[in-house]
């Protein structure tokens, strides 16, 4: 198989600095040496490759955006976005481990945790010794997690936590939850819970007969009269607020996955073409098959140039979150495109685990779905522009 | 141990090449660049020395300034510092004289081992290290398969490759210099803390005025006549007559072309 090297239609290349650049490039070649060789297999057999961890974990992509005193390696926006482009071309499952670990579990214990709770969890987990995940979404509240009926109350050595989160990557494998419960304040303030693998009342079911993500443990979270000591809690917790920072991280960083899927089902597609032979001719030479790589060509370089300055405004501060909305919307419902046209391209073949296209198809489908659906960033934005919030 | 590794930056393996406007070599703007193969696997080999030994690894590259991201990725690596030899008036020159400028840094900055690939995947000559073995006045080794520090790192043993699968062991005392062959172990990748760790190394620049070298040293003695791509021509031959006297006829042709 030829080394893939990247698609890069108007130079996007020139406007990196040397360090993003080298960063893209060892994870483009750990991706292509250790991912790519087993990641079908573990599709098909639904197997989430442990493996992979501590070597991802050495790397150091988990949690790369945070800073180098917690044993992490303090990248900037653009390089942290290509980090997550170049894992999610090799499979978005393996993407959802690592942007729930490092945007979804590390970052709030970073962001809203205390000193002790920092040392104790973000180094180990940066080297991947630990596993976090995420529990917002519950059975009932999916796009709208304001109504979550999970609750903590308090007691007099800390908290009784009950209820249960459904859909949480990572669960069933993760040594640290990081929960999101209404407490009762009087103002049922939103507040996160560090909730450690093996607590009472803790249980972590895993969720099977999976189409998309099957790479990927996606799990329920159930809490029934579980005891959560007070050192427990995340100190500077507070309304719904903190999981939506969470959720800005990881946006962003899937804004910049899904170019990754785009390129792999691209590249795919377009070695395929111009190497099959029908009617005496490559396809690739024919009117019809050139329109579906313009298209794809062309939306995969728009992609990319919205994620690329969305990185530079975050790395001056100067993001919003109705920016990454507009970038995750774009950029997902871009891929799931690209990889439906990349399918017909391939034909039969198309359909086959031979070829990468049909698992990113596949996998994009969740992408689409979580981290707010494609309708919900559509609502985001027309609440921006036109000042009527239209969710309710 | 004090080991200089020299890297050159070559065109990636895929890039699309053009030939230039005076057919003197390709077109070098707009292609992507890499590190050259087997510098790769030196960098590797010196790195697991000092991991072993101690000491220091430093890179040394000549060349424009985008061979500066050659020289990042080993500092990402591990090594501890770079060199890099940049003056427009070096470019484009042949091994000899490319090779008499690193040897008077890397003579000047004093050494263990001075490593280099055996041959960069552009121009493929396998000369600078031998030459700059002679400049600097240490022994050499091509072609290197393993490297073993001995002796209280006073020598070193060097399995080098010879034709036809056979190996040779080869001991020479230090300071050495050593081509590296690919393949003699596996090269890491560059950690994400090793490349934001790279910024913080230093990275000397050396240029034509910080050099005591004569210019009429520096005047190529080899030269590229023209680059061209390889002529496709075909040609289709029927040999007739019977089987054995077309089976002579045909021996003798595959003589002539040397096939045979
Ligand atoms: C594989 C996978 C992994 C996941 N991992 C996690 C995780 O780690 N942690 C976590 O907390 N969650 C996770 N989720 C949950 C995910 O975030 C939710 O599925 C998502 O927020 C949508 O919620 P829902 O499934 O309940 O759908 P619903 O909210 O019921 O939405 C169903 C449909 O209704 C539409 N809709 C909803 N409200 C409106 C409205 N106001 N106007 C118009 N249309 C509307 C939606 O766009 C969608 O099309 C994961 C989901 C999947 C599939």
């Amino acid at each position: 198989m030829a080394k893939f090297k990247g698609v890069d239609f108007y130079n996007i290349d020139s406007l990196l600095t040397d360090e993003e650049r080298l960063t893209r490039d060892s994870v483009r070649e750990f991706i292509e040496e250790k991912l790519i060789p087993i990641i079908e297999d573990c599709y098909e057999k639904a197997r989430f490759p442990m493996e992979i961890v501590k070597p991802l974990g050495d790397l150091g992509v988990l949690g790369a955006s945070l800073p180098t005193e917690y044993g992490c390696a303090g990248l900037g926006a653009v390089a942290y976005g290509l980090v997550i482009q170049e894992i999610e071309r090799g499979d978005s499952g393996i993407r959802s481990f690592s942007s729930v670990q490092g945007s979804l579990a590390m970052y709030p214990i970073y962001a809203f945790g205390s000193e002790e709770q920092k040392r104790k969890w973000l180094p180990a987990m940066a080297k991947g010794d630990k596993i976090g995940c995420f529990g917002l979404t519950e059975p009932d509240f999916g796009s709208n997690p304001a109504g979550m009926v999970t609750r903590a109350k308090r007691t007099e050595k800390g908290w009784l936590l009950n209820g249960t989160k459904a859909w949480i990557t990572n669960g069933t494998i993760a040594d640290i939850a990081v929960v999101w419960a209404k407490t009762d304040d009087g103002n049922d303030t939103i507040r996160g819970f560090l909730v450690e693998k093996g607590t009472p009342g803790f249980t972590a079911p895993e969720i099977h007969r999976k189409h998309s993500l099957r790479a990927s443990v996606t799990s329920e979270l159930v809490f029934s009269d579980c005891e959560i000591p007070e050192e427990n809690i995340l100190p500077l917790s507070k309304g719904l607020k903190s999981p939506l920072m969470c959720l800005s991280q990881a946006r962003y960083g899937i804004s910049w996955g899904a170019i990754g899927s785009a390129m792999a089902c691209y590249q795919t597609a377009l070695d395929y073409a111009q190497g099959r032979v029908q009617f005496g001719k490559p396809i690739s030479a024919f009117q019809l098959q050139q329109a579906k790589f313009a298209d794809m060509l062309t939306e995969i370089t728009k992609a990319q140039l919205l994620s690329f300055q969305l990185g530079r405004l975050k790395e001056q501060g100067k993001i919003t979150p109705s920016q990454i909305s507009m970038a995750k919307r774009n950029n997902v419902s871009m891929a799931m495109e690209v990889a439906r046209k990349a399918r017909t391209i391939l034909g039969g073949n198309g359909i086959s685990g031979d070829y990468p296209i049909m698992r990113h198809m596949n996998n994009l489908e969740s992408v689409y779905t979580y981290e707010g659906t494609h309708d919900i960033h559509t609502l985001i934005l027309g609440a921006e522009i036109t000042g009527h919030q239209a969710f309710e | 141990m004090k080991i200089i590794v020299c890297v050159k930056q070559v065109p990636s393996r895929d890039a699309i090449l053009r030939i230039n406007e005076t057919s003197s070599w390709i077109q070098d703007r707009d292609i992507a660049y890499d590190v050259n193969e087997p510098d790769s696997y030196a960098v590797e080999e010196a790195l697991k020395i000092k991991e072993k030994f101690g000491g220091e690894v430093v890179i040394c590259s000549l060349g424009p300034e985008r061979v500066q991201v050659a020289i990042k990725e080993g500092l990402a690596k591990g090594a501890d510092r770079g060199i890099h030899i940049c003056d427009p008036a070096l470019d484009n020159l042949d091994a000899l004289a490319q090779a008499r400028a690193m040897a008077e840094v890397i003579g000047k900055e004093g050494f263990d081992l001075v490593f280099t690939g055996l041959q960069s995947d552009d121009y493929g000559f396998a000369q600078t290290g031998v030459i700059l073995g002679e400049l600097l006045g240490v022994p050499s080794a091509t072609i290197a398969m393993a490297v073993e520090v001995q002796d209280g790192e006073k020598s070193v043993r060097v399995k080098r490759e010879l034709e036809a699968g056979w190996f040779q062991w080869y001991q020479m005392p230090l300071p050495a210099s050593i081509s590296i062959q690919s393949g003699l172990n596996q090269p890491r990748y560059a950690t994400l803390k090793g490349i934001m760790n790279a910024k913080k190394k230093e990275i000397r620049k050396v240029t034509l005025s910080d050099l005591s070298i004569s210019k009429d040293l520096l005047v190529p003695k080899q030269k590229i006549e023209r680059v061209y791509f390889p002529v496709k021509s075909k040609k289709t031959e029927i040999i007739d007559g019977s089987a054995k006297e077309a089976a002579a006829k045909l021996v003798t042709k595959l003589k002539q072309m040397r096939a045979l």
